[in-house]
């Protein structure tokens, strides 16, 4: 699926052919091991802010308690919709592995309609919070809440941009060695977006709604 | 003109008096010197395309370096400011608003702005060249790193004269710094300058962890890297482990003054101590990130000068990890005071104590290194000696008294911990990153710095240094506490105050020497040196002086530890991947990193003042950037064979 493009850039010499597509290339290599390193660092960034909230959960200042603000019909559908959207997204990287061009972008196209529709629920919840009088401006707990639960959003909508961006170039120059490196990146960085929700379903959602 | 007036007020601070008349004079007059000089020598085509736009890792090492002394200079001169208004009892040279942003900005750009880039910088110079590769892992990424701190940094130095420094400390405290208290934008300006820069540090990290895990030459195994390859290794996993809870607890600080809300504000829930757990989480593994890379300059030197192998590699390795491992579990050590409870202090108060053990297993390391060695006293061989006791004495012992927590109680924010820390971070990282400047300036330059001006240099400053901090162990004892504007007479401060202020004014004049040092080697030394000129021992010294773009003609294959030393005895043979030279895979050069840090600064210059047109206009045109970036395939060249083989004849190389 190489476009001749590709072949004047990448001596044929130079790729690695034992290895998926991705990896066949230094560069790619190295690029998709830096990627995991950042990911380390993304972890601990998150961990402060989860640390922050769980420590300010009572710190309610008389305000909205999480039991009484957590909306279960609204995070059960932002869970279904971005955990669906992270099978979705490994379904395209299987096609990527398949050389299915076509594939990965139909796949990728769903992911991000996933990612949205989960966008979509976020700011719907968010704003129905603030029309209760439950701002950030409120107390410690909402402040740490929403800005937990938010940089969160903020790293999805940075992955839509980001996958959609990719999936021009795929549809441009098809799969070669560079674009699914880039494909595999975003995977990756998609997967731990879901990570990380899993836990503020966990932490912040589920226990919210009990304690 | 009376609303000019006004702006000047407002934001040039004119009502300030003479101090930011003459700054803004200074500043005024540097800038057209600069650019006078680059038109007269039509050398901004130069600048942009040789430096500004460089991804070439020993350019970029080049630029923190210089960047770093500059900001040394700024620091040192806001040090000699306080030193002036501390020399004699209720003395009024500075107004207590002026004496608290100075020790702000003192702090803040000692430890982020003027240590860090030179740890960064000796770093991007020597790894690639010590393990055999021919840049970093991600280039690009590293001269986006660069202008992220470089904007950061002027971020915090455009605060001087245009709307107000910082006044919080280094550290920054709340409730203090919550807008209730200190509306102007003078904290702003830290938060941004300091996130700015810390994503850039971050971005250093995860390059260099790649860079040496996978980039070393074939044969050099983990166990046989150089000692100072181990330190960046070990260094880049601390920044990629603290640095994003800086990131973090600036953030929040930022959302509590730009949006009212309350993570640290004394209503609402807030707790401001939440901030102070973050800050130290990141800040007591930044004292490690800064002075481990020292820990390894000194292993190479006295490696190199002692002419012996390193003393008990092995265990040197293992104490740096295990440094690494406790410094995350130390923090607490900051603030014993809290009242977290005799439980939880003491658990901080031994970790704290352990992590003697393995810096005594180093310290011990490099004596043994020196017994029976050939030692040459060289200026990186000085600074070496220099560094022991000081760190030893003055930081290393001074530190487990302050672990002990009832003590502590009595030692916390006196000059007592201000003269710990002074031994550990002049004495520790400024010695060392000053061997390293030493050591590794032929590489860089291909000549030497000489060596009788650098000398005076060495003992103005260590003198001074010592005159300047040992009194105030005294002071501390005397209950004299940190950041106090003045002090009344008849308390016995005044004898030691002021003989610290001769020391301090001492290492100006050592600050200037060293100066002196480089402009007089600029213009007198001879050029082209040997490409060995210390008899050293790692591969970077097998390379011409400087080196050449692509730093190896050829891969070298890697036999041993110290390489290079048993090449030149006879012991190993010198061989190469590639038995000929083949067309070399190097990055292109690119403009868009500079433009991505000036495009933060913009946005971070917006959030100080909040004005949001300038958030969203910076912000978005570094998206656009990165977007460019990312539609970017063909962001590789080939230098063909024939101008590696001409460029390796010209070195007297083939």
């Amino acid at each position: 699926m190489e476009s001749a493009v590709n072949h004047a850039m990448i001596a044929e010499h130079e790729l690695q052919h034992d290895v998926p597509l991705e990896f066949a290339t230094e560069d790619g290599s190295l690029r998709v091991l830096g990627f995991w390193v950042f990911l380390a660092a993304e972890v601990v960034l998150f961990s402060c802010l989860f640390a922050t909230y769980i420590i300010m959960h009572g710190m309610t200042a008389g305000g909205p308690t999480s039991k009484q603000l957590y909306d279960v019909k609204g995070f059960a559908w932002e869970t279904f919709f971005l955990l669906t959207s992270s099978f979705t997204c490994g379904i395209a990287t299987f096609e990527m592995r398949r050389g299915n061009k076509k594939g990965v972008i139909a796949w990728l196209l769903v992911t991000i309609a996933f990612g949205l529709g989960f966008l979509g629920f976020e700011i719907q919840e968010f704003v129905a919070d603030v029309h209760a009088g439950a701002t950030m401006q409120r107390s410690g707990f909402l402040t740490a809440f929403f800005t937990l639960v938010g940089t969160h959003g903020a790293h999805v909508s940075m992955g839509i941009l980001w996958m959609t961006s990719v999936v021009i170039q795929i549809a441009r120059r098809g799969i070669d060695s560079m674009t699914s490196r880039k494909m595999f990146i975003v995977s990756l960085y998609w997967h731990f977006l879901d990570v990380v929700w899993i836990f503020i379903f966990t932490a912040v959602y589920l226990t919210g709604k009990v304690i | 003109m009376s609303q000019f007036m006004n702006f000047a007020n407002t934001f040039l601070m004119w009502k300030e008096g003479p101090l930011i008349w003459i700054s803004d004079v200074l500043i005024g007059l540097t800038s057209i010197g600069i650019i006078a000089v680059l038109v007269y020598f039509k050398a901004f085509k130069w600048l942009w395309k040789e430096w500004l736009t460089t991804v070439d890792h020993k350019k970029i090492g080049i630029m923190y370096i210089i960047a770093a002394l500059l900001m040394l200079f700024r620091g040192g001169v806001d040090a000699l400011l306080m030193r002036t208004q501390l020399a004699f009892p209720n003395e009024h040279f500075l107004t207590a608003q002026h004496y608290d942003e100075i020790f702000t900005t003192h702090g803040t750009i000692m430890i982020l702005f003027m240590a860090m880039p030179l740890v960064i910088g000796l770093m991007n110079v020597a790894v690639p060249l010590m393990i055999g590769a021919r840049d970093v892992a991600f280039p690009y990424l590293n001269a986006i790193s660069f202008w992220m701190f470089f904007f950061g940094a002027m971020l915090l130095n455009v605060s001087f004269v245009f709307g107000g420094s910082p006044d919080g400390g280094w550290t920054s405290y709340p409730p203090y710094v919550e807008k209730m208290f200190d509306p102007g934008p003078g904290e702003n300006y830290y938060i941004m300058a300091l996130q700015i820069a810390g994503i850039g540090t971050i971005a250093t990290g995860v390059n260099f962890i790649v860079t040496i895990l996978k980039m070393r030459a074939p044969g050099m195994t983990l166990m046989k890297m150089p000692m100072f390859v181990w330190s960046i290794l070990i260094t880049s996993a601390l920044i990629v482990f603290a640095f994003p809870a800086l990131t973090v607890v600036l953030a929040q600080l930022l959302i509590d003054r730009i949006a009212g809300a309350h993570f640290f504000s004394t209503t609402a829930g807030g707790m401001p101590m939440n901030f102070i757990n973050e800050f130290w989480i990141w800040g007591h593994p930044e004292v490690y990130i800064v002075i481990l890379p020292a820990f390894g300059v000194f292993s190479e030197v006295v490696s190199t000068f002692s002419s012996k192998r390193l003393f008990g590699y092995s265990a040197m390795v293992g104490s740096m990890v295990a440094i690494t491992f406790l410094s995350f579990g130390v923090w607490v050590h900051h603030f014993f005071t809290m009242g977290a409870g005799a439980a939880v202090n003491s658990f901080f108060g031994i970790s704290t104590m352990a992590i003697a053990i393995p810096t005594g297993v180093k310290i011990f390391n490099w004596l043994s290194t020196m017994y029976k060695g050939r030692i040459r006293f060289t200026l990186p061989m000085m600074w070496t000696s220099a560094f022991i006791p000081s760190f030893v004495l003055g930081g290393g012992v001074t530190g487990v008294m302050l672990a002990v927590a009832p003590a502590d109680y009595q030692f916390h924010n006196s000059y007592f911990l201000v003269a710990h820390f002074h031994y550990t971070l002049v004495g520790g990282t400024v010695f060392g990153m000053l061997a390293g400047l030493y050591y590794w300036w032929p590489k860089m330059f291909g000549f030497q710095l000489d060596e009788r001006r650098g000398r005076h240099a060495f003992w103005w400053f260590v003198i001074g240094f010592n005159v300047c901090f040992l009194p105030q162990f005294l002071l501390g004892l005397m209950g004299m506490t940190r950041r106090m504007y003045t002090y009344p007479s008849g308390l016995g401060w005044w004898i030691p105050n002021f003989i610290s202020t001769i020391g301090g004014f001492m290492m100006g004049v050592g600050f200037l020497l060293l100066v002196y040092q480089i402009v007089w080697s600029v213009r007198h030394m001879p050029r082209g040196v040997a490409d060995d000129p210390w008899d050293a021992r790692t591969l970077e010294w097998s390379l011409p002086s400087p080196a050449p773009e692509y730093n190896f003609a050829r891969t070298p294959i890697i036999h041993g530890r110290d390489e290079w030393w048993y090449i030149k005895r006879g012991k190993f043979e010198q061989e190469f991947v590639e038995p000929t030279i083949q067309p070399i895979h190097m990055p292109k050069s690119s403009g868009r990193p500079f433009l991505i840090g000036l495009f933060m600064f913009v946005a971070g210059f917006g959030f100080v003042f909040e004005w949001y047109v300038l958030v969203v206009l910076g912000l978005l045109a570094v998206l656009v950037l990165m977007a460019w970036r990312s539609f970017e395939f063909d962001y590789y060249h080939h230098i063909p064979v024939s101008v590696v083989e001409k460029t390796e004849k010209a070195l007297g190389r083939l």
